[in-house]
């Protein structure tokens, strides 16, 4: 790891004054900074360390939403009161991720900017091929071990997934991410590869997130985050899906329905195809099936991740059945 | 978890062999009292890092070590330019070419990680920095990835490990019920919680390794063989390791790069590999495959087993992992043929991960037998048992003891396996299919000379001093036991010094041989302590127990007596004092009398004098039988193993406590191999891609299910002086297909390459 500075932040203005500077990084939980320094990925000359900012950890819950601190810890989210009543999918989105060890560490805001698990991003002496990390010089992955990358939002030049879960159940829910002078939907926040795969969000340099803040919805509040992997813990998703459902006054007729994927995508999937051929339908187990297939419409495989496009929507499909109170 | 009490062996009381006395060094480590190699605190420390090739195959042909050189805090650039002077060191058989130079950074480049330039500098981070700088020009050639590369051709027949009798292939094409298959196991890792390294410091031509081992006096003699420098000027410490699972018994060139780094600048260096080196730069198991043919009567008869496999191993040395080796002993069968081929490929020589031959080995024959199990309709327990193997069928010998039958049996009733339905997909539990499924496994018994040292000391403390390991399975405890039931005194009156390969010779900690072997020389060298002490006691002047008449003594609850309480009683202390005694000191070992120097040392430092199972007039293995119940998601193919009741023959156990942990262990790792583990390689250039822990998976503690183990065993006094047999590898033996047969219960999908993971279900 190349040696570095590290300063503290007295004030958010400050911190997002020192990071308008290349080469400076802001330090929150760092449990994806330190990592990929270790591994070559990032290599900062100054670390501007914001964790004990205060102001910035908070988690409000109230009727119109909930209003989460860039600086709240994965784990205070999981196991907030407010949270799980209103926002059951947020909080099985964190408590399915990483470990117990990470999640007491990492920070909300740090939770969505993590980096992808592409193998060839993260060896760069082995794999100098990698537009992320390298604009321009190439993917490596094309043609590679692709069992974990995305079918979903790929482009020429990048196939890396998306790893997060939180950010599957706020996409879902229409969050949005406070920067201090704006504000933008999350679904917005993250950007497809495209030709520019290493601009992963439309966050500019000097802008810091600052708080998440997730609308209350009667579908949010009937919600689930489903991630389905070989291993039991701490493993990525290889298909996920945060779903919310409300129904009619009927109890049978989809109102609303929210359906986000995970694990299969370049970025937080939002699968508005699904939820358009739900609304207005009477929920079954067949009326699920077909719509849930419609996730994978555009789904592109690279060899080894090809189960994907079959396990996706029957992870989208027992989600719903799940809320749907049909499982 | 389910602890269930085995069956009593000896004495079950705590503090002797036979007991339940919990882990002697266990309160040192969980309150990070122990120190490990990395951690020495030694002054004025250098460190270095390896740089690795990033092309599988070709030559070095140019390093430009400039930049680096001119960064700061680096005092050393080693590139394979750099003739260190270093000579070859023997193999494990002892054997030892003449005056071969030894190249650790070598110029030609055969496989993808392999070091080719160390940096040496103040700190970690700087040398790790500086070799950023370092270009190295590679000429490239053709390499061949992996044995599935048409490439790689066929690879070559190992003639020793061919073996047949009868008329196998006649007998297959006679058989009226025939099964065949081909069973494939992926390359798989050690994952050792502590890494491989070492801290390295020079007297003059002394030399210092601190360096987890599996065998200090094994390492000890590369790097004496490397340096040319006589082997009692090297002392490898390694007090505690770190996990070894059979990747830390031989030194390796990341070793004497670092030693010869020490020397060179006149000053101590410490290396660790870093996490993605410690999946790439040493051998894990071997990729295998095996095509398996069975053939049997309609009512299930084993008529033949005809057997074909290969491994993985690297274009500069044969490591066969045998895919044959427990194929032959496993069932009765009259016409048997197996043959075991090496691929060469561009990978770093494979080599033993726990339980190396019998695991994969024991993955196709288990799976096999089940799948002829359905073929015939039969319960595959009822298979397994019509086919029991009387004898070593391979050898002719008889076993010195198989209590696999119990081993089914017992499992079986402890499982509940009577109540399970037979056709596939035939039980569950709403989308969650349940699958029932039993593997056999089985370790050979392998014995080794040993030595030890007993000391008494003058306040009564009994010392056992011993180079040889513990590497977390419980040496220093058994030891402590043996010698407190020896001397009658609680265990926490004995101390235990090992790990050094200045004290006195060693088993290899590996191939399940090092408790059977080191507790005859403890136990020989204590029973010759106390004879000496008897002796004295009963002739010494100053000895109060002189003149009673007795001819020998007794030894127990703390006290020295005179046989039926005909007499005075002392404590050790009080005896030593008595005779004005400071020590007594005591060596002993299992090699015959008379045995030479270089004899001595031989038996320390290679393997030329360990005994295989067949080598007397017995066969003699481990056995275990695992039972296995999964849950499948029919939806998402997802296995989860929710029960696993397994039960053991492994003779006399010398502390079932540890004994159970040691089982356990193996049983976690086999959850492992069957669902999760799988070193990816992509083909382009043959690195392994996954070498981390976040890709690498193993078991959590979530995959872990409710695990009982039972023991079966008898006491094997064949197999060893007290009565053991091998505990460490047989664990895992048997898991994987036990699991596999469960998947396929519950799914109907008959899964032959590892590891089954969601895909290969969906």
């Amino acid at each position: 790891m190349r040696d570095f500075s590290y300063l503290r932040a007295s004030s958010a203005d400050e911190a997002r004054q020192a990071a308008t500077q290349a080469g400076i990084m802001l330090l929150a939980g760092g449990t994806t900074l330190l990592d990929l320094a270790k591994c070559g990925v990032m290599e900062p000359e100054t670390v501007v360390d914001i964790t004990h900012l205060s102001g910035l950890g908070g988690i409000e819950v109230d009727e119109n939403g909930a209003r989460i601190g860039a600086l709240a810890k994965m784990g205070q989210v999981a196991d907030h009161a407010g949270i799980r009543a209103a926002f059951p999918a947020v909080s099985e989105s964190l408590s399915l991720a990483a470990s117990a060890q990470l999640r007491n560490m990492a920070t909300i805001g740090g939770n969505l900017l993590q980096r992808t698990r592409c193998s060839y991003f993260r060896e760069p002496d082995v794999f100098p091929a990698c537009h992320k990390r390298n604009p321009g010089s190439g993917c490596s992955a094309l043609g590679g071990v692709t069992r974990n990358h995305a079918v979903l939002g790929t482009s020429d030049t990048c196939i890396a997934s998306y790893p997060g879960d939180l950010a599957i159940a706020l996409v879902a829910f229409d969050a949005k991410v406070e920067l201090g002078g704006r504000t933008v939907p999350v679904d917005d926040f993250f950007l497809l590869p495209g030709n520019t795969p290493e601009r992963e969000t439309v966050l500019e340099r000097g802008e810091m997130i600052t708080a998440i803040t997730v609308p209350a919805s009667a579908a949010a509040k009937n919600s689930t985050y489903l991630k389905v992997r070989d291993r039991q813990s701490y493993e990525f998703a290889a298909a996920s899906a945060a779903v919310g459902l409300e129904f009619e006054a009927d109890g049978r007729t989809v109102r609303d329905i929210r359906v986000a994927l995970g694990g299969v995508a370049t970025k937080p999937w939002r699968a508005r195809g699904v939820e358009q051929a739900l609304i207005g339908k009477v929920l079954n187990a067949e009326t699920i099936e077909t719509a849930s297939r419609l996730a994978m419409e555009g789904a592109v495989s690279h060899g080894a991740n090809h189960y994907k496009i079959e396990l996706a929507p029957r992870v989208v499909a027992r989600a719903i059945l799940k809320v749907g109170g049909l499982a | 978890m389910t602890i269930m009490e085995p069956r009593k062996h000896g004495d079950a009381s705590d503090g002797t062999v036979g007991g339940r006395q919990t882990r002697f060094e266990g309160n040192l480590k969980v309150t990070g009292g122990a120190t490990y190699a990395l951690e020495y605190p030694v002054e004025g420390l250098a460190y270095a890092i390896l740089v690795q090739s990033t092309v599988a195959a070709g030559r070095v042909v140019k390093v430009d070590t400039g930049k680096a050189l001119a960064a700061p805090g680096v005092l050393m650039v080693l590139t394979p330019d750099d003739d260190m002077g270093l000579l070859v060191a023997s193999d494990w058989g002892g054997n030892r070419p003449e005056n071969q130079p030894y190249y650790p950074l070598p110029k030609q480049v055969q496989y993808n990680g392999q070091s080719v330039v160390a940096v040496v500098a103040e700190s970690r981070e700087q040398a790790i920095e500086a070799a950023k700088l370092i270009c190295i020009t590679y000429e490239r050639t053709a390499h061949v990835a992996s044995f599935d590369d048409p490439a790689a051709g066929e690879g070559k027949v190992m003639d020793n490990l061919t073996s047949g009798w009868g008329d196998a292939e006649a007998a297959l094409a006679a058989a009226p019920v025939r099964i065949e298959g081909e069973y494939r196991t992926p390359r798989e890792y050690h994952v050792a919680m502590e890494p491989h390294g070492l801290t390295v410091k020079w007297d003059g031509d002394q030399i210092t390794v601190w360096e987890p081992s599996q065998w200090s006096h094994g390492m000890a003699r590369s790097y004496s063989e490397w340096f040319g420098i006589p082997y009692e000027n090297v002392r490898l410490i390694s007090p505690f390791i770190g996990g070894g699972f059979g990747s830390k018994g031989a030194a390796l060139a990341h070793g004497a790069v670092a030693a010869f780094a020490a020397r060179k600048l006149g000053r101590p260096v410490k290396l660790a590999l870093t996490r993605p080196q410690n999946f790439i730069n040493y051998g894990g198991r071997a990729a295998t495959r095996q095509k398996i043919a069975l053939g049997a009567t309609e009512d299930g008869i084993l008529q033949a087993i005809v057997h074909r496999g290969a491994s993985e191993t690297s274009t500069y040395a044969d490591w066969p992992e045998q895919t044959g080796a427990a194929t032959p002993i496993l069932y009765k069968v009259e016409n048997f043929s197996s043959q075991h081929r090496v691929v060469p490929v561009n990978t770093v020589t494979p080599g033993a991960l726990r339980g190396p031959g019998k695991n994969p080995s024991a993955f196709g024959i288990e799976n096999a037998i089940e799948e002829l199990a359905y073929k015939l309709g039969m319960d595959p327990l009822e298979l397994r048992l019509k086919n029991y193997a009387d004898r070593d069928y391979q050898s002719g010998k008889p076993w010195s003891t198989r209590r696999l039958r119990e081993a089914l049996t017992e499992g079986a009733e402890a499982f509940g396996w009577s109540k399970r339905s037979h056709e596939p997909r035939s039980m569950r539990d709403g989308r969650q299919l349940i699958g029932w499924g039993i593997g056999c496994g089985t370790f050979p018994v392998i014995q080794a000379p040993s030595e030890a040292m007993i000391r008494i000391l003058g306040n009564g403390r009994v010392e056992v001093v011993s180079g040889a390991i513990d590497m977390g399975q419980g040496t220093y405890t058994i030891l402590a036991q043996t010698a407190a039931e020896v001397f009658g005194i609680p265990v926490d009156q004995v101390e235990v010094h090992l790990g050094d390969s200045r004290l006195p010779g060693s088993a290899i900690a590996g191939g399940s041989m090092l408790a059977g072997s080191i507790l005859g020389a403890v136990h020989k060298a204590a029973t010759a302590a106390r004879d000496e002490l008897i002796g004295l006691a009963l002739s010494d002047e100053k000895s109060p127990l002189r003149d009673t008449g007795a001819n020998t003594l007794t030894f127990g609850g703390g006290r020295i007596a005179v046989p039926r309480d005909q007499g005075p009683s002392l404590t050790l202390p009080e005896l030593m004092a008595a005779l004005g005694r400071d020590e007594i000191e005591v060596r002993r070992n299992t090699l015959p009398d008379g045995a030479t120097p270089q004899e001595h040392h031989q038996a320390w430092t290679t393997m030329a004098k360990v005994q295989g199972p067949t080598m007397g007039e017995y066969s003699m293995h481990s056995w275990c039988a695992h039972f296995a119940e999964v849950r499948v998601d029919e939806d998402f193919g997802t296995v989860r193993v929710s029960r696993i009741v397994s039960a053991f023959d492994c003779g006399r156990l010398y502390n079932p406590r540890l004994v159970e942990s040691q089982w356990r262990g193996g049983i976690i790792m086999g959850i492992g191999q069957a669902l999760l583990e799988e070193g990816l390689v992509d083909l382009r250039n043959g690195r392994t891609v996954n070498n981390n822990m976040g890709d690498y998976l193993v078991p959590t503690n979530a995959d872990v299910p409710d695990i009982q183990v039972i023991s079966v065993g008898v006491p094997d006094y064949g197999a060893s002086a007290l009565g053991g047999k091998g505990v460490g590898e047989v664990g895992i033996v048997g898991v994987a297909p036990a699991i596999a047969n469960a998947v396929f219960h519950a799914t109907g999908k008959r899964v032959r390459d590892l590891p089954i993971t969601l895909e290969k279900l969906i």
